[in-house]
């Protein structure tokens, strides 16, 4: 594992445009701030772990990073470029050092095509020029990396199991060997035996091609054994960015307290004597966010000045960052 | 000792089944589609009755026009059915012969329809693959004009158009041609969206594949299912509203005619004792409606994603 960070994401910032029902063409529409001012760094062989509730921008920020959805301002620096300021013909070299790997691994697989056809495709987009036996043999090799058969690969999409999808997925990301992999909740839809499967599998992957990873999930539990940092977002801001142990061991902001005291624990003494934070009430419309502190709305911990003031993000110890006007 | 074993099974057996080539969604659908009695069966019968108008008048022993002035004035008496006289199916009031008659009628009225529904097809897709993959605000005027496109009652239309510009096959194409594509750009527009958010779709685009080679790989295979089952069901819909314009006396022109018009003198005559001017075309015409309904259900049905 280097020590040199192969992404640097920078003060990214996304926003969508809204527009309500029984609105006129010219009325303005209402911004959305799906990602708010994000940044961190990642190292080559690196996991990042990004944790929040579904609709806080978790997902947005990965399809930011690879330019699927425009950023507003920010940096996305990879390997010392901006890519969010190359043009799409610019960016496309750089395509093949990140790869993504989705939620639903069924419909990130196009039905009409067989399994090889999927695999080899991103090795057909970047080189048009191999010859049709090295490319088989490259996808029967990646089959066997991710432990699918070589013979399945006239199959199609619908006569496999969700767990096999995924591996025919990470297949498919891992052909051009790549640097990053951005996993968009890719256990999330799977049955829980065959997420450890997964995550497993990921993690040996990236042993052996020296990967970095962003793993997305909605749950600390998933990906407590994968990361080496951990990120949590609340509507579209980072609350907490620390080392895995540490967000463990000592987590700062009272939702990621929460977040933790929602991970079973397997031992039943322990889980009995638990003390669980709840978090009431709904998750906030991010068209209008809370003023101050975006978690105010539902911290036991809220006091005055947390509607006034926005904590800022800064660290409580080193590699340890919080945003929250009481962190101890 | 049993588990162990099992596993060793379940290896042999995987390995077993998972050779050779896999069942692709086509071959699913057609297992599908032949599983269908009466779609199966009207693909037969339609299939039967496009070789019959083909290969029907190499048996003819009149052509569609020519009058047998025997018969003429008195179909009634002289023109009914029979193998000896070469009218297989009579003759109409005029003393032309029905086989003929129908043959041609059969040919004009499939190419109306099967023409018209390609137009539609064609233009249909493009359009509506367009506006739902570029989106936004092109999208929207695309969608509007269709909307308003739509909202033009379409036998009208097609009415003052024949009237204003005369009658003539051509111009029943356009008039049809012209209104039939707006629901299929509504379908294959909302398919689109439905497809452009598909992760295989996210995928692709991550990956650095170009637009072009979305559409064409990724989008229009994932359509053709839609358009294909819509086709069929559009065909049927085509040969009504021309078989209704005919029956107006506003389609075809003589000597040429189509099942409706044949049917509109049929029924004109039916009270001089002549059923069979009205019973063959409209047998034709009902059973072919009949076969298109039928083989467009067992489409839509072999084709259905819900099932896979
Ligand atoms: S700043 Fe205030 S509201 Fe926000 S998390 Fe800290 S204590 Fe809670």
């Amino acid at each position: 594992m280097s020590n040199h960070a192969i992404l640097e994401v920078k003060n990214l910032k996304v926003n969508f445009d809204v527009s309500s029902e029984g609105d006129m063409p010219w009325t303005k529409a209402k911004k959305l701030q799906a990602v708010n001012d994000i940044s961190f760094s990642l190292n080559a062989g690196e996991t990042l772990g990004i944790v929040g509730e579904s609709g806080c921008g978790k997902s947005t920020l990965a399809r930011a990073i690879v330019k699927m959805v425009p950023a507003e301002s920010g940096e996305v620096v990879w390997l010392g470029n901006d890519l969010l300021g190359l043009s799409n013909a610019e960016t496309r070299p750089y395509r093949k050092q990140i790869q993504m790997i989705f939620q639903d691994p069924l419909a990130s697989l196009n039905p009409r095509m067989n399994i090889g056809e999927i695999i080899a495709e991103p090795l057909r987009t970047h080189y048009p020029k191999t010859p049709e036996s090295d490319i088989q043999a490259r996808v029967s090799d990646v089959m066997s990396k991710v432990g699918l058969l070589d013979n399945l690969m006239n199959r199609y999409p619908h006569e496999f199991s969700g767990g096999q999808c995924q591996r025919i997925g990470i297949a498919r990301a891992l052909i051009l060997k790549p640097k990053l992999i951005i996993c968009d909740e890719p256990v999330s839809a799977l049955d829980v035996s065959i997420q450890a499967q997964v995550v497993n599998l990921l993690m040996d992957l990236q042993e052996e091609m020296d990967l970095a990873l962003i793993f997305i999930a909605h749950d600390l539990s998933v990906v407590k054994h994968i990361s080496t940092k951990i990120m949590v977002l609340y509507l579209g801001n980072m609350v907490e960015l620390a080392n895995s142990e540490d967000i463990y061991k000592s987590p700062s902001h009272p939702y990621t307290q929460a977040l933790i005291s929602a991970v079973p624990i397997p031992d039943p003494s322990v889980e009995k004597n638990k003390n669980l934070i709840m978090i009431e009430g709904d998750l906030p419309s991010p068209i209008n966010p809370p003023s101050g502190c975006v978690f105010r709305t539902r911290c036991q911990k809220a006091q005055d000045i947390c509607s006034q003031d926005k904590p800022e993000f800064k660290e409580v110890s080193s590699n340890h960052e919080v945003a929250c006007h009481f962190n101890d | 000792m049993i588990v162990a074993n099992k596993s060793k099974i379940k290896k042999m057996a995987e390995n077993l089944s998972e050779s050779g080539a896999g069942r692709s969604l086509w071959k699913d659908a057609r297992m599908r589609f032949m599983q269908n009695k009466a779609a199966t069966i009207s693909l037969f019968i339609l299939i039967s009755i496009v070789l019959f108008s083909f290969i029907g008048p190499y048996f003819a022993v009149w052509s569609y026009e020519q009058i047998d002035w025997n018969a003429m004035g008195s179909a009634a008496r002289v023109g009914m059915p029979s193998i000896e006289s070469g009218h297989f199916f009579g003759t109409d009031d005029l003393g032309r012969d029905l086989y003929s008659r129908v043959i041609q009628g059969t040919q004009i009225s499939l190419m109306v329809g099967v023409l018209g529904a390609s137009v539609a097809v064609v233009v249909g897709t493009l359009y509506g693959a367009t506006s739902g993959y570029l989106g936004g605000k092109i999208d929207q005027i695309m969608m509007r004009i269709v909307d308003i496109l739509m909202s033009i009652p379409y036998m009208f239309v097609l009415i003052l158009l024949l009237v204003v510009f005369g009658r003539s096959i051509g111009m029943l194409f356009i008039g049809i041609g012209l209104l039939s594509w707006l629901d299929m750009s509504r379908i294959v527009r909302g398919q689109t969206l439905n497809l452009k958010n598909k992760e295989f779709i996210e995928a692709a685009r991550v990956t650095g594949v170009t637009d072009f080679k979305i559409i064409t790989r990724h989008i229009v295979p994932n359509l053709l299912g839609i358009v294909a089952v819509y086709a069929t069901l559009l065909v049927p819909g085509i040969i009504l509203a021309e078989s209704f314009i005919s029956f107006l006396g506003l389609g075809v022109q003589e000597p040429s005619t189509s099942w409706g018009a044949l049917i509109k003198e049929g029924a004109g005559t039916i009270s001089y004792d002549t059923e069979w001017q009205l019973l063959f075309p409209l047998a034709f015409f009902v059973v072919s409606l009949f076969c298109f309904y039928f083989i467009g259900d067992g489409l839509r049905d072999a084709l259905d994603p819900k099932e896979r």
